[in-house]
């Protein structure tokens, strides 16, 4: 039971909408992901104990923080949290050894400066102990507040979008530093973050968050390639999230025989999905083989589709194709290969290409309505 | 120059500054920070004595205080006199007008005071008392102080209200500025002219000091 671990399940239904449940291990980091608006902050702020939602239960290492049905609702003061804010909210007129001092009340008083000086070098601000915020650069004052979550010896660690008022290049090295404090850390650490490629390159797992409900939670490798339903596969971003009806199940081959609009095609094996259902599917985009225009190879067999290019934007080393799809009601499949094979290629706005689409990374998912076809 | 009315003026100042400092902060945080239902008309009654006619507020004061009415009449049966035309009186009108003096500046500083900070406090492990005393507290404290040092010049400086409900009793009720027009009455230019000239200086320094301090607190405002 005392293992440390975080559980969260709340749900509201006025101001912000909510139901959600996840979990967070011991040294383990969950980061809540969605678009703007999906409560990913409130939620954070209810394990914080700074906002109490309608209904919940909500514990840690053993301890149960929130449970409205028998009444208990902890204050922040006595839920064992560090928070770093999305802005920080650091003390304005202390120091940063102040501010971290600050969440040192439970220690023995004589003690409290040498391990806010020893927090603070371990987010390497040495030396800066008594420059206040405003003497501090942004990622600075990110570290500060990370050493003020860390000072009181929290039990759960919560990061509100701490990465997001910083410029790019100190992102990617407070990034590093997560990475690397992270080792030390033994608590649940929950990061919400909206930037998909933090999240993919930070947590353990991720939890797809929309208008409060949680919709999938999962290794991002996973979420990210095979999503729940149409809607997680729009907010992880996916670009070719396609209808198609499924026409059998082939168990020697290991394969499932799809219709997309009259193209046929050949998907991993998804026998939950009864012949003749209307699904959603998605594959992606480094899972799409391009063609080669000079020789053939013996991969353009697996599922190969012709159409013309309609878009060619080559962003540095990758180049993405927009590919009309002949047949398939003209739907646009995206694809991204290196630019010097889309150059060797010929590869361009208006030009004929073919590709094939590899089975094993065809994924099948429910049908709902909010799938929007690539065909615009 | 009429010594007692300046330290009779002084005297309620004072008393007005030290019981206007809880309350104010009280009054400021919670219309700071407190969403419940009324605060805009609270707000406006509040804001009240600013705008009306100080004849007007001192009738109101002066009904209020009087043996018909329920406070005249509780207060006479406690301390044994009416409260009317007594110092007590007049510091009970002091606090009233002087409220938007104090509760304005101060609801101003706690509302600057950035919004994530206090939770911040809260998830540092500090108690209440302590967010007050060590994070709101001194972010808020150039407003505080400015509150005061306004309530202070502003009741040196009252008239109408003092004049209505507390009439013109040396030693009692008589402040600096109704000596000064009582000064004028008797035309006795010189000792106005000297009373005027004390106030005039007070003031300025009661406004200097407001605002050298709240400069000074500047700098960590990044």
């Amino acid at each position: 039971m005392d293992d440390g671990r975080l559980s969260v399940q709340v749900a509201q239904k006025v101001l912000i909408p909510l139901d959600a449940a996840f979990e967070c291990g011991p040294g383990e980091l969950l980061a809540l992901t969605g678009p703007s608006g999906s409560g990913k902050s409130t939620l954070l702020r209810c394990v914080a104990g700074l906002e109490r939602p309608a209904r919940g239960r909500i514990a840690c290492a053993g301890r149960v923080w929130l449970d409205t049905r028998r009444r208990v609702n902890a204050s922040p003061q006595q839920r064992s949290v560090g928070l770093v804010f999305q802005q920080y909210a650091l003390f304005p007129h202390l120091t940063a050894l102040g501010n971290v001092t600050a969440a040192l009340g439970h220690r023995p008083r004589e003690t409290r400066n040498a391990r806010a000086r020893e927090l603070l070098a371990s987010v390497h601000l040495a030396g800066l102990e008594e420059r206040r915020p405003a003497q501090l650069s942004g990622g600075q004052q990110q570290r500060v507040a990370m050493a003020r979550a860390l000072a009181r010896d929290p039990q759960v660690l919560l990061l509100d979008e701490p990465f997001a008022a910083v410029d790019r290049v100190t992102r990617q090295k407070l990034h590093r530093e997560l990475a690397e404090l992270r080792r030390t850390l033994a608590m649940p650490i929950v990061l919400v973050t909206h930037d998909l490629d933090e999240a993919a390159m930070l947590a353990d797992r991720m939890c797809i968050l929309h208008r409060g409900r949680t919709l999938q939670i999962g290794p991002p490798h996973e979420v990210m390639t095979r999503p729940a339903d149409a809607l997680v596969a729009r907010l992880v971003d996916l670009r070719n999230v396609f209808e198609g009806v499924v026409r059998g199940h082939d168990a020697a081959t290991q394969r499932t025989v799809l219709d997309w609009h009259g193209v046929t095609l050949d998907a991993a094996h998804a026998p939950s999905f009864a012949p003749g259902a209307r699904v959603a599917w998605t594959i992606p985009m480094s899972a799409i083989v391009l063609h080669r225009r000079d020789r053939p190879s013996r991969g353009e067999h697996e599922n190969p589709v012709h159409g013309t290019v309609q878009e060619c934007l080559a962003l540095g080393d990758d180049t993405t194709i927009g590919l009309r799809v002949a047949g398939a009601r003209d739907a646009l499949l995206t694809l991204r290969v290196p630019t010097h094979v889309a150059r060797r290629n010929g590869i361009a706005v208006g030009v004929p290409a073919g590709a094939s689409l590899l089975a094993e990374a065809i994924h099948l998912m429910p049908w709902r309505d909010a799938v929007s076809e690539g065909a615009g | 120059m009429d010594w007692q009315a300046l330290a009779l003026s002084l005297k309620l100042a004072a008393w007005t500054v030290a019981l206007l400092l809880p309350v104010g902060i009280v009054v400021a945080r919670a219309l700071a920070w407190r969403r419940f239902a009324g605060r805009r008309l609270a707000e406006a009654a509040l804001a009240l004595p600013l705008v009306l006619p100080p004849t007007v507020l001192g009738y109101y004061l002066l009904s209020a205080f009087g043996a018909r009415a329920p406070l005249g009449r509780a207060f006479e049966a406690l301390a044994g006199h009416p409260l009317a035309f007594s110092f007590a009186g007049l510091l009970a009108a002091s606090l009233v007008f002087n409220l938007p003096f104090a509760v304005q500046p101060m609801q101003r500083a706690f509302e600057a005071i950035p919004a994530d900070v206090r939770p911040a406090a809260a998830c540092c492990g500090m108690s209440p008392w302590r967010i007050f005393t060590r994070i709101e507290l001194p972010l808020a404290w150039p407003g505080v102080l400015s509150a005061l040092v306004l309530t202070f010049a502003h009741t040196l400086g009252e008239f109408g209200v003092v004049l209505m409900v507390g009439g013109n009793i040396p030693g009692e009720t008589r402040t600096i500025a109704i000596a000064i027009y009582d000064r004028v009455q008797a035309f006795d230019a010189s000792a106005a002219g000297l009373m005027a000239a004390v106030l005039l200086a007070l003031s300025l320094a009661a406004i200097a000091i407001a605002y050298s301090t709240a400069t000074r607190a500047e700098p960590y405002r990044g």
